[in-house]
């Protein structure tokens, strides 16, 4: 018989995690990366995000996304390396990369949200 | 996988499968496979993106000064056109990731299935609208 495999849970956070980064990356990223730094528009005061990084709802969200955008890119970048690079010979070595790094990418996350002052 | 392995090695009665070597770069050879390459390399921006939010947040943390280094960082050419090229993979992203939504998901209505056009416009209005709300939280002056 076949085991179990954890492959559907992988995939479920990945598609979650697509949908997450699909929806909110873009545009903080137009805003912080880009419109704010070259001074398109004027970014928000330290105060005014402060203010609104206290908010649970609002920290909440950002959890939520880290996490699931981080194991998106897991399992993505897995098979990008399976798949277009061939290295399969790897496979153990890929698996421990790509799911320890969104794993401590969010522990981090919750970390620093869960301490926001 | 272990079923491919099986089936890959030698036995008395199956020889070994005829499978040609495929180039490590295979991907390079057409348009639809380099953007199929690019589209999964987009996840490597997603991460670097929420690296960039969870800096954003050590710094607002640690206070004021902290923060300005922050923003100080953001506007060093290297960090920008880093960050060009991420705004340009996250789009690319959401529209390839929008555009297969109405294979991903079958919505029915009344027993017929709802038309494709139908879901990835709701996809998109969707992303507008959010877009929308975080501008308006970000910018209001």
């Amino acid at each position: 018989m076949a085991k179990q495999s954890n492959e559907p849970v992988l995939w479920a956070l990945f598609s979650a995690g697509g949908v997450a980064a699909a929806f909110v990356i873009p545009v903080y990223l137009l805003l912080f990366g880009v419109a704010f730094p070259l001074g398109w528009i004027s970014g928000p005061p330290y105060d005014h995000l402060v203010s609104l990084f206290r908010l649970p709802l609002v920290r909440l969200g950002l959890f939520a996304v880290c996490f699931l955008a981080l194991f998106h890119w897991a399992h993505r970048f897995r098979y990008t390396l399976y798949d277009g690079l061939q290295i399969k010979h790897l496979n153990e070595l890929i698996f421990f990369c790509c799911y320890g790094g969104a794993v401590f990418g969010t522990v981090l996350a919750g970390y620093l949200l869960w301490n926001f002052k | 996988m272990s079923e491919t392995k099986r089936t890959t090695a030698y036995t008395e009665y199956h020889p070994r499968w005829y499978r040609k070597d495929v180039s490590t770069w295979w991907w390079l050879g057409r348009w639809p496979y380099l953007k199929f390459i690019l589209r999964e390399i987009s996840s490597v921006f997603v991460a670097w993106s929420v690296v960039v939010l969870l800096l954003q947040l050590r710094s607002l943390s640690r206070g004021p000064q902290a923060y300005a280094d922050f923003e100080k960082w953001l506007r060093n050419p290297l960090i920008l056109l880093l960050n060009l090229i991420t705004l340009f993979f996250v789009v690319f992203h959401a529209v390839t990731w929008f555009n297969l939504a109405p294979s991903a998901m079958v919505v029915r209505f009344r027993g017929k299935r709802v038309p494709a056009f139908l879901i990835m416009s709701a996809n998109y209005a969707a992303w507008a609208a959010i877009s929308l709300v975080v501008v308006w939280f970000l910018v209001r002056s």
